[in-house]
């Protein structure tokens, strides 16, 4: 019986190595312009995984 | 750093550094709990005890989810320790590159709100309009700062940008002139109240708009409530039929219906399904921004009614997407598998560094948010950001230089939030504006669960992917 099912994230620590370009979107142009974070963004580079 | 919490029948555990995400059952929930605090044989003792009642759970079994929770561990997939800590400096923002601009091409406004955090579009000084060489000088002042970064992003905002089309659509003509010699490529968003849309701007904000933010709040009573003319008559009925057709016209085009909501209605969750029920399916709905003892300001007592509408919204859009009437709500769009980089998770929004605001005179601000404040000016748009103390103050502004930020489970998901908002509540940008955080982390909490419920059944069994489309 397993007990714990795991999604696939990005693995953020290999991140730190693959990341860091700055072509993405700044976090606040989208919609919100009041309250933003920066979890609903996307990597620029998504098609490129 | 772990945080764990159960929705809807659903045990999820975030693993914070390491960016997993683990759904799991009532066993696992409660061994993940202990860990650190109970040794494998108190946990397997307290559990067999709690779970007396349920055969299958024998202490056999609780050893064998330990066996699974050490598994994960070994593979830094939970209760992963902070790599990025120590290098925190090496993922902020480096001033001088700057990729992105808010142009406030119009400091006047056609509507009269109440509630407008720029006040009805001045932002505390006279109107005014920008001109087409201030713009102009914006957009080169942009390339000869971007460095090396591709894409640049320019929001058409104010006050009313429609007010200035003409500037608007002169702007783009020049910049979209000069990308082929710089090798920039410009992403524009319009954010209007649709009073002066017609097919003239649809058809030009299609062709040239990235992204298009539509301002309405939601059902016409709340809409009207502040969202009036200078006689004040609500816009609702002139700009919804506008919205529409602009929203039906942008095809796969972005573009967001963005809302604000304040004390009179707390029960936004029915001006979110109001909206989708009006044929928009990207949608936003911000708390309103204003000072604590303004009548619309939200209150403490409205904080718990709050958190109850945002888990309302993701209940009711879960169960929308499984009818097939799916609706994107801002805060709850989440790509776990290619989110941001670490770099951004810390660096933050790059307000007052890679993101300025640009008034109608040409004056520089770290963001739209500060404009009109004399403090926070930074230069202009000739001489450049003069005042390097500042932006070197708001580079720094990573989520590690937040105090508050330490102990927070969200903290790579919002990194450290608006610093606009942290200046207002606390007076620092370093500070934390805590009713923002508490109602960000029930989003994010509700976010998750979405992108779990999606894929498992209650049960921990994987949906039909067919079934879930």
């Amino acid at each position: 019986m397993k007990h714990i099912q795991t999604l696939e994230t990005r693995d953020l620590p290999k991140s730190a190595v693959t990341g860091g370009c700055g072509e993405c979107q700044t976090s606040c142009q989208s919609a919100c312009k009041t309250s933003c974070g920066v979890a609903n963004q996307t990597c620029e580079h998504k098609n490129e995984d | 750093m772990l945080h764990q919490y159960q929705m809807n029948g659903y045990s999820i555990v975030l693993d914070v550094y390491s960016g997993a995400v683990h759904v799991v059952d009532e066993v696992a929930y409660d061994v993940i709990a202990r860990l650190g605090k109970s040794s494998p044989d108190e946990i397997v003792a307290a559990l067999a005890e709690k779970y007396a009642d349920r055969p299958e759970v024998t202490p056999d079994e609780i050893r064998a989810c330990l066996d699974e929770v050490e598994a994960l561990r070994a593979a830094g997939q939970l209760d992963s320790p902070d790599p990025y800590a120590a290098a925190a400096d090496r993922f902020q923002r480096r001033p001088g590159v700057v990729k992105a601009l808010c142009l406030h091409v119009a400091h006047t406004c056609n509507l009269d709100c109440s509630y407008c955090f720029a006040s009805q579009g001045k932002y505390h000084g006279a109107r005014a309009l920008m001109s087409f060489d201030v713009g102009k000088q914006a957009l080169d002042f942009l390339v000869a700062k971007s460095g090396d970064r591709v894409n640049l992003e320019v929001d058409f905002f104010g006050g009313e940008p429609l007010m200035n089309w003409d500037v608007v659509k002169r702007l783009v003509a020049y910049a979209r002139s000069i990308e082929a010699e710089t090798h920039k490529k410009f992403r524009f968003t319009l954010t209007t109240n649709g009073v002066l849309v017609d097919d003239e701007v649809i058809d030009f904000a299609n062709r040239e708009m990235h992204n298009v933010v539509m301002s309405i709040d939601g059902r016409k009573f709340v809409h009207d409530r502040f969202r009036v003319d200078c006689a004040g008559n609500g816009s609702y009925d002139r700009v919804v039929p506008k919205f529409q057709k602009f929203a039906a016209a942008r095809g796969d085009r972005e573009y967001y219906v963005r809302g604000t909501y304040t004390h009179y209605n707390t029960d936004f969750t029915a001006d979110l399904l109001h909206l989708a029920d009006l044929g928009f399916d990207r949608l936003a709905m911000e708390p309103v921004v204003c000072p604590p003892g303004d009548p619309c300001a939200l209150t403490d007592d409205d904080l718990p009614v709050l958190l109850a509408q945002y888990e309302a919204l993701a209940t009711e859009m879960h169960a929308r997407e499984r009818a097939g009437r799916p609706f994107t709500f801002y805060h709850y769009m989440l790509d776990l598998a290619h989110g941001p980089c670490i770099y951004k998770r810390i660096a933050g929004c790059g307000a007052g560094t890679e993101y300025l605001a640009v008034t109608p005179t040409g004056d520089l601000y770290p963001c739209h948010q500060f404009v009109g404040e004399p403090r926070f000016r930074l230069g202009d748009v000739w001489q450049g950001v003069t005042d390097r103390a500042l932006t070197d103050e708001f580079a720094r502004c990573n989520v590690y230089a937040r105090p508050a930020c330490a102990d927070c489970w969200a903290r790579l998901y919002c990194s450290g939030g608006c610093a606009a908002n942290a200046y207002h509540a606390s007076g620092s940008i370093t500070g934390a504006y805590e009713y923002g955080c508490k109602l960000f982390r029930k989003r994010l909490e509700c976010a998750v669960w979405l992108q779990v419920a999606a894929r498992y059944a209650p049960d921990g069994a994987p949906r039909d992917s067919a079934e879930t489309t």
